[in-house]
This record gives C-alpha cells, structure tokens and sequence, in this order.
C-alpha cells in the first residue's frame, strides 16, 4: 500500500513536473512565426536547444516508468484513475509555478475531466 | 487564437490516439516478446523493421510536435484537460469501429470530459504575458 502510494507520488509528480518543465522551455522559445514546415523545423531547433526541456524529459520518462511498475502491482482499472489526480496536480502547478490565472471556469472544468477520466478507465 | 489553439489540440489527440492504435497493432504482429537477450535482440529487429511500428512512430511525433508547438502559446492548464478529450474519442472509436459494448459507468464519464473540455475550451487559452516574443525574432 504505501509502496503503491509513493510510485503514484513519483508517477503525478513526474509527469506534470515534466510537463510544467517543457511548457516553460516552450514559452521561453516562443511560437512558431507561421506554420509552414520551415517556420516548424526552425522552431523545433530552437525548442531543442532550450534546457528547461530537457529537464522536462526525464522527469516524465521517470513517470512513465513509475506508471510500468505501478500497472505491473495494480489493475489498470486503478492506475488509470489514480493518475487522473495529474490534473488536479498540474492545475495547481500551473497557477503557482507557471504562474497562469485559473478561473472558476476552467477549475470546473478540470474537475469534471478529472472524474470523467476516473470512471471511463474504471471501466 | 482560441480555432488555431483547439485545432491544434485535436491534431495532438487525433496522433496520440492513431500512433498508440499503430504501436498495438505492430507488438500484435511481431508476437509477445521473450525476456531474454536473444529474445529482445530479435524483437528488437522485428520492431525496427515493422512498417506499421513506423507509422505508429510518425504519428508519435506529430503528436509531440504539435504538443510543444500549442504549448509555446496556449496555457498549460488549457491544453492538459483538453488533451483529456481522447478519452472520449476512444470511447466512441470502440463502439463504431470495433463494436465494443461501453457501460454506464464509462458513458457517464464521456460526458464528464466532454462537458469539461467544453468549459475550459470557452476560457482565454493564454493568461500568462507575452515575454519571448523578442527571443523568438
């Protein structure tokens, strides 16, 4: 039980720390001017030489890796619920480290996809 | 922004969802794979060597391209519960296409996401400044 409870930490911190990590790198990158291929490839350089990436690529390989270790303890009808707690997670880094403005609107949202996940992976 | 950003969300799940589909269907074809050194090193030729294995890898990266791509302007907490819409998709693939019966429970859970994906959809998909637009010049 509290070997499952930190492999479930480790996966949800894993993957939104990973992702706030890469959504960082991206905003420090900057969109692409249009989205034409060449406009895509420059962008893609720029993305690749940017750190705060490559910090995100671990961390969500450490949470994909949990998730493998976790769905070889556990069914997958509750793997995939719990991890469903990312959203709630990344929510909150989203406010407090990205520093994004969260309306009611959108933590209704999250909230509802958050159960909605829950109970399609419950079966 | 709000079409360019909830186009590109779809091409993220549309890829997400096609090259997990793809990767199945190719591990299917090549069998299950034996734990042992010759066993993963002639698994690892069958997965190099499998067509569908590519595709499914094309699609992989289409969906991590266009993920960094509406991430360099959209909010994270915009594109994460969206991105969450393939799970209906999903759903609704296995009833049309595979035929597969679907319980309450899950059907409930469709519409959850759905109507999630809906209202945070209607939000301004980028709250945070614009600061890189000088570095991306």
């Amino acid at each position: 039980m509290m070997r499952d409870v930190f492999v479930l930490a480790v996966l949800v911190l894993g993957s939104t720390g990973g992702e706030i990590a890469i959504t960082h790198g991206m905003k420090a990158t900057g969109e692409p001017a249009t989205l034409r291929p060449m406009a895509v490839l420059q962008f893609l350089r720029r993305a690749l030489g940017n750190g705060w990436f490559w910090a995100g690529v671990p961390l969500m390989a450490i949470s994909f890796y949990s998730l493998l270790l976790l769905l070889s303890w556990e069914p997958i009808s509750f793997v995939i619920p719990a991890s469903a707690l990312s959203y709630v997670v990344g929510t909150f880094g989203a406010k407090y480290i990205l520093g994004e403005e969260i309306s009611v609107a959108r933590w209704a949202g999250v909230i509802l996809v958050c159960a909605g996940v829950a109970l399609v992976a419950a079966g | 922004m709000r079409i360019k950003t909830l186009a590109m969300v779809l091409t993220m799940v549309v890829c997400a969802n096609v090259g997990d589909l793809m990767l199945k269907r190719g591990m299917t074809q090549n069998g299950a794979v034996p734990l042992s050194l010759s066993g993963l090193q002639h698994a690892f030729l069958m997965t190099v060597t499998n067509g569908t294995i590519w595709i499914g890898i094309f699609f992989l990266s289409g969906f991590m391209l266009s993920y960094m791509t509406v991430l360099s302007w959209a909010d994270y907490s915009y594109v994460m519960p969206a991105g969450a819409f393939g799970y209906a998709l999903l759903t609704f693939l296995a009833v049309v296409f595979l035929h597969e019966s679907v319980s309450a429970r899950r059907w409930i859970g469709v519409v959850l996401i759905c109507v999630g994906v809906l209202l945070v959809g209607q939000t301004k998909p980028r709250t945070t400044a614009e600061v890189a637009r000088e570095v991306a010049a």
